[in-house]
């Protein structure tokens, strides 16, 4: 019970903070949106290419702010953890009889619950603009429990660089590596629908691909067992791993 | 001892990678409800030896025993015994000095209303009732170390580790923090291990003095001990008429052997049984009048310059880089 009681106070911290940066906010839930306006606007042309999906590029593209949100959450988690550790606040956390667990669940939660309301404001936006929800409304519970575990994943790699490194700037320096990682997916065109090869085997190796897919399936096609099954896979197993590896880091850095 | 206040250490060693042995085998005793003063210039490994007997790095070499537990063996209940506020006061600037208070009591276990109680106990005591609910990013340096201070005491420790805590205050701040410290020591009989590059607070507020120079105690006594040690106190006089000089020198150096002075005077350390009169006697025997005439009582930089050959003021400027890089590292 004390872990969950101390979690329970970390989270609360970690909110606090959070909402006590409002600048931090604006950038995490516009600028996605604003990628949005710009790309359903200018790509609209693509969905001419025979074989696209469906024929509202706003529809197709709705997926990205989700992975996006996600990606500047996990930043944020970084650099909260990093910021702790350079003030010293993580030395003062080891000193009381916290669990580690605590500690990580605590961090992440507060990361956890500015996902989910980007969810939120992302979808709203989306049905405002005319996106369409193909999966209907118990397609939206699903929608926001995959954005809840793709800000988790990348969340818990944003502690692990965070752990390891103990420094925000490199934890910000990590951050284009992650936007590569999303511009190299299957954000802008389905991956049968890239013609340049090695475009095309990069994004069927990188997981990002299905995690869009994934948001992609509720948003056009409805309920997709595959689709689904592989996004949840993917953002359960980068979870796991960062997860496991960012406890080990905090092993090392809060020697018990 | 299994339930003692003390702290002992044996042998203690801690070397980075790449780095020189920050501490270098270190032996000490500090007895329940005393106030071990660990002095020494930038970098000396005063830091690097708090934070293995907090748990926070673990010794290189050695062991330690704190609160009766072995720091590496039974972390848990040396932390429980504990309180520290280390370097660079560890705030966050987004949470009010209150929220602070609740979120340290909760973590060691207090419940909802012990935990009003207590922290505005703290908040009372340390002066920051009025800050409580603004946010610790705009708080002064000084409030910053009381609020750190205040944390520190949340679950009653037994021995409190105090890593620099004046670095940085005016002398109002660090004559409260002060006054505090005594208090906690001499009413509720808190164990306080404080390390300072301050003569004048190892002189002021411990019982004891250890002396740190490269990782290794060079001195240790209480302040009046290690003056006495030193011994004597020196003698510095100006004379009326500067062609005086070469005598009053003369006169003195009957009385022992020269140390350095002001510009137009002459000093000597005091060689034993000898005393003032003894001096103003010669000199008025040999018809030297003086101008000013004073007495230095030996100061704990005399001991350090006694013992390093150096003063401590300014002392180690050099290698407080080095120590920071390194705890960095080890921190990484």
């Amino acid at each position: 019970m004390t872990g969950v009681a101390d979690a329970g106070l970390l989270v609360r911290r970690s909110v606090v903070r959070t909402m006590r940066q409002p600048a931090n906010l604006v950038f995490s839930f516009v600028f996605p949106l604003l990628l949005l306006a710009v790309n359903a606007g200018g790509l609209t042309a693509a969905t001419k290419i025979p074989s696209f999906p469906t024929d509202s590029y706003l529809t197709f593209a709705l997926a990205v702010p989700f992975v996006q949100g996600a990606l500047f959450a996990s930043s944020s988690a970084g650099t909260n953890i990093a910021q702790d550790i350079e003030s010293g606040f993580m030395s003062r956390l080891a000193l009381t009889p916290l669990r580690r667990g605590a500690l990580l669940t605590g961090q992440l939660s507060g990361v956890i619950a500015l996902g989910l309301c980007q969810a939120l404001v992302y979808l709203a936006v989306g049905e405002a603009a005319g996106a369409g929800f193909a999966a209907g409304p118990g397609g939206v519970l699903v929608l926001l429990a995959l954005s809840v575990l793709i800000t988790l994943a990348f969340g818990s790699l944003g502690a692990l660089a965070a752990l390891r490194t103990g420094s925000g700037e490199a934890v910000q320096g990590m951050f284009p590596l992650f936007f590569v990682f999303l511009f190299l997916s299957s954000q802008a065109l389905p991956r049968n629908l890239i013609e340049t090869d090695w475009f095309r085997t990069i994004a069927t190796y990188n997981p990002v691909s299905y995690l869009l897919e994934a948001i992609r399936s509720l948003l056009i096609t409805g309920w997709d067992a595959e689709a689904l099954a592989l996004g949840f896979g993917f953002a359960a197993a980068i979870a796991a791993v960062g997860i496991t590896l960012s406890e080990r880091a905090l092993r090392s850095r809060m020697v018990r | 001892m299994s339930e003692s206040n003390g702290i002992e250490v044996e042998r203690l060693v801690r070397v980075f990678k790449k780095g020189p042995r920050a501490v270098d085998g270190i032996d000490l005793e500090v007895a329940p409800g005393e106030i071990y003063g660990f002095l020494g210039p930038n970098g000396a490994g005063k830091s690097t030896t708090v934070l293995m007997l907090t748990t926070l790095l673990p010794p290189t070499e050695g062991t330690a025993r704190v609160a009766g537990h072995d720091i590496v063996r039974e972390g848990g209940e040396v932390r429980r015994a504990i309180g520290a506020a280390l370097q660079e006061a560890a705030l966050d600037p987004f949470l009010t000095g209150r929220e602070h208070m609740r979120l340290q009591g909760g973590l060691h276990g207090l419940d909802r209303a012990d935990r009003e109680r207590r922290g505005n106990e703290l908040l009372e005591r340390v002066g920051l009732t009025e800050a409580a609910d603004r946010k610790v990013g705009g708080y002064s340096g000084g409030m910053k170390r009381r609020l750190d201070l205040g944390l520190a005491l949340v679950h009653r420790p037994r021995i409190l580790f105090l890593d620099e805590p004046t670095t940085g205050l005016d002398i109002q701040s660090r004559a409260a923090l002060w006054a505090e410290v005594e208090r906690l020591s001499a009413e509720d009989g808190v164990t306080v291990f404080l390390t300072t590059q301050y003569l004048e607070e190892a002189d002021v507020l411990a019982d004891r003095v250890g002396i740190i120079d490269h990782g290794r105690i060079v001195a240790e006594g209480t302040p009046a001990q290690l003056k006495a040690e030193i011994g004597r106190s020196s003698i510095e006089a100006v004379p009326a008429r500067d062609e005086d000089r070469e005598r009053l020198a003369e006169v003195l150096d009957r009385f022992g052997e020269r140390t350095a002075a002001a510009p137009k005077a002459v000093a000597v350390r005091f060689g034993n049984g000898d005393d003032l009169t003894d001096v103003v006697r010669a000199l008025d025997a040999e018809g030297i009048r003086v101008a000013t005439l004073h007495v230095h009582e030996p100061t704990l930089d005399d001991v350090f310059l006694e013992k390093t050959g150096r003063s401590l003021e300014g002392a180690g400027d050099e290698d407080a880089d080095e120590e920071a890089d390194r705890l960095q590292e080890a921190a990484a």
